[in-house]
């Protein structure tokens, strides 16, 4: 057999250097005719190991990480043209060349099926795994709206947006609504920071996407597809296009869309400016109209009134790349897997202090330990683990000792955290949670639109009280404060955003009170994050006089001569942490 | 708060010189089409970099558009300037995995050497830093990009060694 190989190149992979290993590889085969088949792939989700290259030969399956410019080279000489694979590089190896496909270490991937398994730019590829078959189906079959629905509660998935409800509730509720105009809209304005699971979707089986659209638009009897999508994703939004032609060309878009008599469908992509609230379903329609993305109140919801005052539906990019899959295997084949009121699959960003991160999807009621300890590796060099935030600024942070919390809807949202969109940030005994706190805050005090006063108003409250905390000025009664604002915020904000934004001090509250405690009370921040917090002074044993801490200084706090012991006067000293950073020999305490 | 945007927004030197026939085409693509104010800003960023002032009272006067409207829009979404910016602009990722993994060096090690404050632009016009709130590539965080490209796995003398690099090949 011809020998492949296969560079990933989903964003994070050209963020690791993969175009110029791809580069690397075009250039050999042209030069030398090495006669290989070279192709490109999006995310495998081993994001850590980026670059990858994968070479299959009549030996089996070779992963190979971290293959950059030098690697390659190495790697093409020994393994392509010698035939002597490089174990050391070796992420993964199997006899069967079919290992690509396999699941492993109980994850399962449903939502992520072609992700990596395909040319996201080949629309022959993606229906060679079976993309289309589903509408197909549809078509031949002659299935009914009304039953493509069923299948779809049947299955039980809830929307991955965050928000988690059924999605053939809400796709009933559009059908129901009459109308000439329907519109069916993808909101892939994925604005969690700490989540990047829809960017990888889109980049790596857009198809899937466009796909779940027309049968969504089939169901609800829409006639017009949106992708709305954020404009800091733009190879996402360049595959969507080409995806978009390449479906209008075959004729699964357009008049007749899939050969369904009378069944008239296309799709555009509309770019984001960048406005978390724009999540919001009514924010995201004003937003598409060309309007400031304010959310309004409901009702009517969108499924009666939506984009211009036409009936519409709004679905999560993972929610749509499930779609397909559902109606093509029937719902069984989905609601085997997951706890009995949260079926099917989740993918999860595995980030922070992990050692593996990346995307992975798992069965849904798989427990936290197996996620961080099986999947991801543990925690950054083995340092202990301290908690998870889930569900970005809307959600919360869970514990160490809430690890074997199975990952589910109910689960997760007794914690006081919530699913959100997916995306896990593991943190170890270095992350203070004041300041993680006042992290998210700042975030949606920044993205408030600013329509409720509570929100408005309120989250810079709260902002203002977590910097005099973090700044060593925190007061008697301040932990109070939070908690009060924090009720009011909640019960009087119109839309998600300003309901969940003091989640993150509740949940830190909640768990991690005793960091609010010593911020406010010892004026110490346990995990040394709070600088201002922190006492430094040089240990007289380690220091070498070289005064290189001396002379960065702004402040002319340390005095000592040449290869003489320094000294920090702790009066002068603004507790910057510039000396730590200049010296070379450790010699700067810190507590 | 979104608002607050509105508070340090500065109207452009209204001298600068701006070729506003480049903003025909786009004008033509988009007259009469519904929704097209966020496009039509859109496309008059890419091709000055900003919007400037002249480009908005072309626009408004050819499509109708309400002045307050646009002036609405362009201040409350993140992607709009309305100011010039540098040749290459600088975007730290603040998101959350960047943040527990100290994107904050990131920033204070590009403010200490390219000698300008998070959202300003250098004398020169060659660089203008910008805090930003999640790139999507979160497992090489610390992460910042430049034009294109990503620069992953950084810390503070990490992201100056790519300033100085830029500046000596220019």
């Amino acid at each position: 057999m011809k020998t492949k190989v296969i560079v990933g190149m989903g964003s994070c992979g050209i963020a690791a250097g993969a175009n110029k290993t791809y580069d690397v590889l075009e250039n050999i085969k042209t030069g030398d005719n090495l006669d290989v088949d070279l192709s490109k792939t999006s995310c495998v989700g081993k994001c850590y190991a980026e670059p990858l290259v994968e070479i299959i030969d009549e030996n089996g399956y070779y992963l190979y990480g971290g293959v950059d410019e030098k690697k390659i080279k190495k790697v093409i000489e020994s393994h392509i043209v010698n035939k002597i694979p490089i174990n050391e590089y070796l992420v993964k190896f199997d006899k069967s060349q079919d290992m690509m496909e396999s699941n492993e270490e109980g994850q399962v991937k449903i939502a992520l099926r072609n992700c990596g398994y395909m040319d996201p730019e080949s629309i022959e590829e993606a229906e060679e795994r079976h993309a289309y078959k589903a509408i197909l189906k549809i078509k031949e079959e002659k299935i009914k709206d009304k039953s493509v629905i069923q299948s779809v509660l049947d299955s039980g998935i809830r929307g991955r947006g965050g928000g988690g409800f059924p999605t053939g509730l809400k796709w009933q509720f559009a059908n129901n609504s009459k109308s000439d105009d329907k519109f069916i809209i993808c909101n892939a304005d994925e604005g969690d920071p700490g989540a990047f699971m829809d960017r990888s979707l889109l980049e790596g089986d857009p198809h899937a996407i466009l796909e779940g659209m027309l049968i969504g638009a089939y169901a609800i009897g829409a006639n017009q597809g949106v992708i709305y999508c954020r404009a800091e994703y733009p190879l996402a939004i360049k595959r969507l296009n080409i995806a978009i032609g390449q479906a209008r060309e075959k004729g699964f878009l357009g008049k007749n869309a899939s050969g369904i008599e009378g069944f008239d469908f296309d799709i555009y992509v509309k770019e984001g400016a960048g406005a978390f609230v724009c999540g919001e379903e009514t924010a995201l329609i004003a937003s598409v109209e060309g309007e400031r993305g304010m959310p309004r109140k409901r009702p009517p919801f969108p499924a009666v009134s939506g984009l211009w005052k036409k009936p519409t539906n709004i679905n999560n990019v993972e929610t749509l790349a499930n779609i397909p899959y559902i109606l093509l295997n029937g719902p069984e084949s989905y609601n085997k897997y997951g706890t009995e009121k949260s079926k099917g699959t989740k993918v999860f960003a595995l980030t922070g202090k992990i050692k593996k991160g990346g995307l992975v999807e798992v069965p849904m009621g798989m427990t936290l330990k197996e996620i961080i300890f099986d999947l991801g590796g543990g925690i950054q060099d083995d340092k202990s683990f301290k908690a998870v935030q889930l569900g970005g600024p809307s959600g919360g942070c869970i514990p160490a000792s809430l690890i074997d919390t199975p990952v589910d809807y109910d689960s997760v949202n007794s914690t006081g955290a919530i699913m959100g969109s997916g995306g896990m940030v593991v943190m170890d005994e270095s992350t203070c949670m004041v300041d993680l706190a006042k992290f998210f805050l700042n975030f949606t005090q920044q993205e408030s639109c600013g329509k409720c006063t509570f929100c408005r108003m309120g989250t810079k409250r709260m902002l203002e009280i977590l910097t005099r905390i973090t700044d060593g000025k925190g007061e008697q009664g301040d932990i109070e404060k939070l908690e009060e604002l924090s009720v009011q915020i909640k019960d009087n904000s119109l839309c998600g955003l300003g309901q969940t934004a003091p989640n993150p001090v509740l949940t830190t509250l909640k768990y991690f009170r005793h960091e609010y405690e010593a911020h406010i009370n010892d004026k110490k921040c346990p995990a040394k994050v709070c600088n201002a917090l922190l006492t430094y002074e040089i240990v007289a044993d380690a220091c070498t006089g070289c005064t290189l801490c001396a002379r960065k200084c702004p402040v002319d706090a340390i005095s000592g001569s040449k290869k003489e012991v320094h000294f920090i006067d702790q009066d002068l000293c603004i507790k910057c942490g510039a000396c730590d950073d200049a010296c070379n020999f450790d010699s700067i305490l810190v507590y | 708060m979104r608002v607050s945007r509105l508070d340090t927004a500065e109207m452009p030197d209204k001298t600068a010189e701006i070729d506003l026939s480049l903003l025909v085409d786009v004008i033509e693509k988009y007259r009469g089409k519904k929704g097209n104010l966020i496009p039509v800003l859109q496309s008059a960023q890419d091709i000055y970099g900003y919007l400037p002032e002249q480009a908005f009272r072309m626009i408004s006067k050819e499509l109708g558009l309400k002045l307050s409207d646009m002036y609405g829009v362009a201040t409350f979404y993140a992607q709009f300037r309305l100011n010039p910016v540098g040749k290459n602009i600088i975007k730290v990722c603040h998101g959350t995995a960047c943040h527990v993994q100290n994107a904050k060096a990131l920033t204070v090690a590009l403010e200490d050497n390219l000698g300008i404050k998070d959202g300003e632009t250098t004398e020169d016009n060659m660089f203008t830093l910008e805090s930003v709130a999640c790139l999507g590539c979160c497992s090489l965080a610390p992460v910042m990009m430049i034009g294109e490209e990503t620069y992953g796995n950084l810390d503070g003398k990490a992201a100056a060694r790519v300033i100085k690099q830029m500046r000596k090949n220019r």
